[in-house]
């Protein structure tokens, strides 16, 4: 009801304020005489709009009998083929977008709402704010100049120089101490550490041209997959936890163990289904390996493992893609400029290898990705920090305290769980608002998605092709909206639709 | 005489003050407003925003001529807009034209140049197209913050107050004009705007706009129509409008005006990327996005063009955003001043001397 008013008053706004032959009238060629009889006549232009929305309905309506017709754009090609090109595309971008940025950004808020007040929180406050006054098309036009074009530059002639790698640690070394807090004493030696560590790395990477030939190795591995394993432990279960420590452990161990024959694999069977195996293969041995550890409360155990499991699987993941990086540089298509700025694929790269395809998929998607991250970024670190404050502060909490509960058990499940109702509402509403988004930063990177369609058919007035963008937004919407009070009553039992 | 009379009532007042002094203030009782603003004022970024972007304004506002009617009122820059000075190529880098004469060097002297953010590829002078573009922004900003407020507050508190049949009329509206997609209608409208100025597509852009405020706004009043002060108004027999208007409204204006300063930072961003997409101000109109977008081939060789611009929007954008957030912090009830180190020693000392 709501979708049949809003197309059709949308409809007739851009019927009415806008003509599609103004360009062929005016032009003194022979041919367009006939060009706007022929468009006349191909776009029923004789119609009146508001009835000629009612032809357009009827094609549209055509979709609960199977034959969705939404009609032609100018060039006489189908708008569903347009449209079903573009989706996938836009789908892509802004899916990415939105869950990395719900990641990072659940992350800092929760940190900055934990340390209320702190210079972190400040920090992240003002970043917060900073990102929001950011115009995306003038970050991404940032991103495509610094990102893309210098570091192909620097890619050519690779070695940092000694004054970057002193700024770049001594940021990270203040975004650690920050992190950290505490007296000045414990600032400045976390602030040497993460000085000192980030630099040997930097000093490292330069050493080896780790950025010309990445890759991980097994021993990086081993040492990353035991780090996940006691990260996993500490946070669902506590380090207390022994059966849990020793099932993650052995996930680990079973990831360094499968790095070679996975290599062998990934070289000879590349493909989704393949990635997709080992994942079930991964959670069957977590649940195996949870088994055999624990007698009581198996649940949070083998979720541990699984988890653990997983993450080592996509460290072994990104370091095959990784190693395809050099291959990449050589072929023909990249020609040694590996970050791209523009377009959603190289069209001439002809290749079979499942991992170089991927590595360019991804590579596109770096910079659109980056500036839609930055711009939503903000929204998250606002939102979660403000929702994990205003849960901290229930009666629940301090009950939870009260008798005796360690702080990570509060957090993690008391606050965290509660934190995010009122965040599964927003997640919908940020995602459609990124699709708005995506359609500058598609036009800036020279994606062609949903925006660039809706941009070239306002600017050819093509009303068809228009129609069509606009109902698929709405629907977006709409259903979007559905979707979040239908998962928001479906986690919060105190809320019932329909009383 | 008279003003010794004064002096000493006054050190009276601080000796009989002293540690009383704020209860002496609390009994004497603090308007709305004047708690409000003592708390904004504590709000040290916020603050610093207030100034800057009062600041900005007064600076955008008066670097060029302003034509009101016939009334022309002179700017103090030198160039306009239409003026096609020499472009300059003296001691520009690699061979560029125009680049900016602005010099702040610590060491050396602080100059503006003839040009102090560079000319442009016709020689137009940039400083003048950026205060235009920036008048243009903030114009617009204002006309889509003013008219969206002004339709969320009413249609909201109509169907707050209301209720029932008129607020589920209303809320249909809502969710009507939310389907619509923002930036496509923008856009549609923004293209046939470029025919009719920049004023047409701030007042469209605020009919769209006001959505957000109007559920705000409902949803307070929902709560305050419950109050007992709503009864006792009626019962005292004011009409409904002025129960809306003088009883309610005032109750929730703290959350109005800071869902309206992020409407107006939203605003600006909006405006700005309608112009880069070529459907908000066009040529040969100037605007902050139109800039950015005409310049944006050209950041590798003359940077300039594309920084200043930017610069602008990021500022005004910013202070808005700050302002909002100590309006919030303002007029939320809830809030208390946070502890800082210095009133935590304080309290060990009273405490310690208290035993």
């Amino acid at each position: 009801m709501i979708l049949f008013g809003s197309s059709f008053l949308v409809y007739n706004l851009a019927a009415y304020a806008s003509d599609p032959l103004a360009e062929l009238r005016l032009s003194t060629d022979d041919g367009a005489r006939q060009q706007i009889i022929a468009l006349t006549r191909d776009l029923q232009l004789d119609v009146p709009p508001p009835v000629r929305y009612f032809l357009w309905l009827k094609g549209v309506l055509g979709l609960f009998v199977g034959k969705l017709n939404l009609g032609m754009t100018r060039e006489a090609s189908s708008v569903q083929e347009e449209l079903a090109y573009a989706i996938p595309v836009t789908l892509r971008l802004v899916l990415v977008a939105t869950i990395t940025a719900l990641i990072l950004g659940l992350a800092l808020g929760i940190i900055s709402a934990l340390r209320q007040y702190s210079r972190f929180d400040y920090g992240m406050t003002f970043l917060a704010f900073l990102l929001y006054s950011l115009p995306i098309f003038w970050v991404a036009v940032l991103l495509k100049e610094f990102m893309a074009i210098q570091f192909n530059n620097f890619l050519s002639e690779p070695n940092i120089p000694i004054r970057w790698m002193i700024i770049f640690s001594v940021f990270i070394g203040i975004f650690w101490s920050s992190l950290f807090g505490g007296e000045r004493k414990r600032f400045w030696s976390v602030f040497g550490g993460a000085f000192a560590t980030s630099f040997v790395i930097l000093w490292a990477i330069d050493l080896t041209d780790w950025y010309l030939n990445p890759g991980l190795g097994p021993i990086l591995i081993a040492f990353l997959a035991v780090g996940v394993a006691f990260g996993v432990t500490a946070i669902s279960n506590g380090l207390n936890n022994v059966p849990a420590k020793k099932a993650a452990l052995t996930m680990a161990g079973f990831a360094v163990l499968w790095y070679y024959p996975a290599q062998w694999i990934f070289n000879n069977l590349g493909s989704y289904l393949t990635i997709f195996a080992l994942i079930v293969l991964i959670v069957l041995s977590g649940l195996g390996v949870s088994r055999i550890f624990s007698k009581i409360d198996r649940g949070p155990i083998a979720r541990t493992a699984i988890i653990t499991g997983i993450i080592s699987g996509f460290l072994i993941v990104v370091d095959r893609i990784m190693q395809s990086w050099d291959d990449y540089r050589a072929t023909d298509a990249v020609n040694g400029r590996p970050v791209p700025t523009y377009g959603q694929r190289k069209d001439q790269l002809v290749t079979d290898d499942f991992w170089l395809n991927n590595l360019d998929i991804i590579m596109h998607l770096v910079l659109p990705t980056l500036a839609l991250i930055l711009i939503s970024l903000a929204g998250w670190i606002r939102y979660s920090r403000g929702a994990l404050l205003e849960v901290l502060n229930q009666d629940y909490i301090r009950t939870a305290r009260a008798k005796g509960l360690n702080e990570r058990v509060v957090i993690t499940r008391h606050a965290f769980r509660n934190m995010m109702l009122p965040l599964s509402s927003l997640f919908v509403g940020e995602f459609v608002g990124l699709v708005g988004g995506a359609v500058i930063t598609e036009r800036v990177f020279g994606w062609q998605g949903m925006g660039t369609l809706g941009i070239k058919a306002i600017n050819s007035y093509d009303l068809n092709l228009l129609m069509g963008v606009n109902l698929l937004l709405s629907i977006l919407v709409i259903s979007g909206n559905l979707i979040a009070d239908l998962v928001y009553s479906a986690l919060d039992p105190r809320i019932r639709l329909g009383k | 005489m008279k003003l010794f009379g004064r002096k000493e009532k006054s050190s009276g007042e601080i000796l009989a003050g002293g540690e009383n002094a704020i209860a002496n203030k609390e009994v004497e009782g603090l308007s709305q407003g004047q708690i409000v603003r003592r708390r904004f004022f504590r709000h040290r970024a916020a603050v610093i925003a207030l100034i800057t972007l009062s600041s900005i304004i007064v600076f955008v506002m008066t670097a060029l001529d302003t034509k009101i009617g016939p009334v022309r009122i002179p700017g103090w820059w030198k160039w306009t807009v239409e003026d096609i000075p020499e472009l300059r190529f003296e001691d520009c880098p690699g061979g560029t034209t125009g680049c900016p004469t602005l010099s702040i060097n610590p060491s050396g002297e602080f100059g503006m140049g003839s040009h102090p953010f560079g000319q442009d590829d016709i020689g137009r002078d940039y400083f003048a197209l950026v205060m235009n573009g920036a008048r243009r922004s903030l114009m617009i900003m204002f006309v889509i913050g003013t008219v969206s407020g002004f339709i969320g507050v009413v249609v909201g508190s109509i169907a707050g107050f209301y209720g029932k049949r008129v607020d589920s009329v209303l809320m249909r509206l809502v969710d009507f004009i939310q389907t619509v997609p923002g930036i496509i209608i923008a856009a549609v409208i923004g293209k046939a705007a470029g025919r009719v100025g920049p004023l047409f597509l701030a007042l469209f852009l605020g009919l769209l706009g006001w959505t957000g405020l109007a559920r705000l706004v409902r949803a307070q009043f929902l709560q305050l129509r419950e109050m007992e002060f709503v009864d006792a108004a009626r019962v005292a027999g004011a009409s409904n409008i002025r129960i809306a208007f003088k009883h309610i409204l005032p109750n929730a204006v703290g959350q109005i005006i800071v869902s309206v300063t992020l409407i107006m930072a939203g605003a600006i961003l909006t405006e700005t990327a309608l112009s880069y997409l070529g459907f908000g101000v066009v040529a040969p109109d100037v605007s902050l996005g139109l800039l950015i977008s005409q310049y944006e081939s050209s950041f590798t060789t003359r940077p300039w063009l594309f920084w200043w611009p930017g610069f602008f929007i990021i500022s005004i954008a910013l202070c808005v955003n700050f302002i909002g957030d100590g309006l919030r912090d303002a007029f939320d009830p809830r809030q208390r001043r946070r502890i800082t180190k210095k009133d935590r020693l304080q309290a060990k000392v009273q405490t310690k001397a208290g035993a």
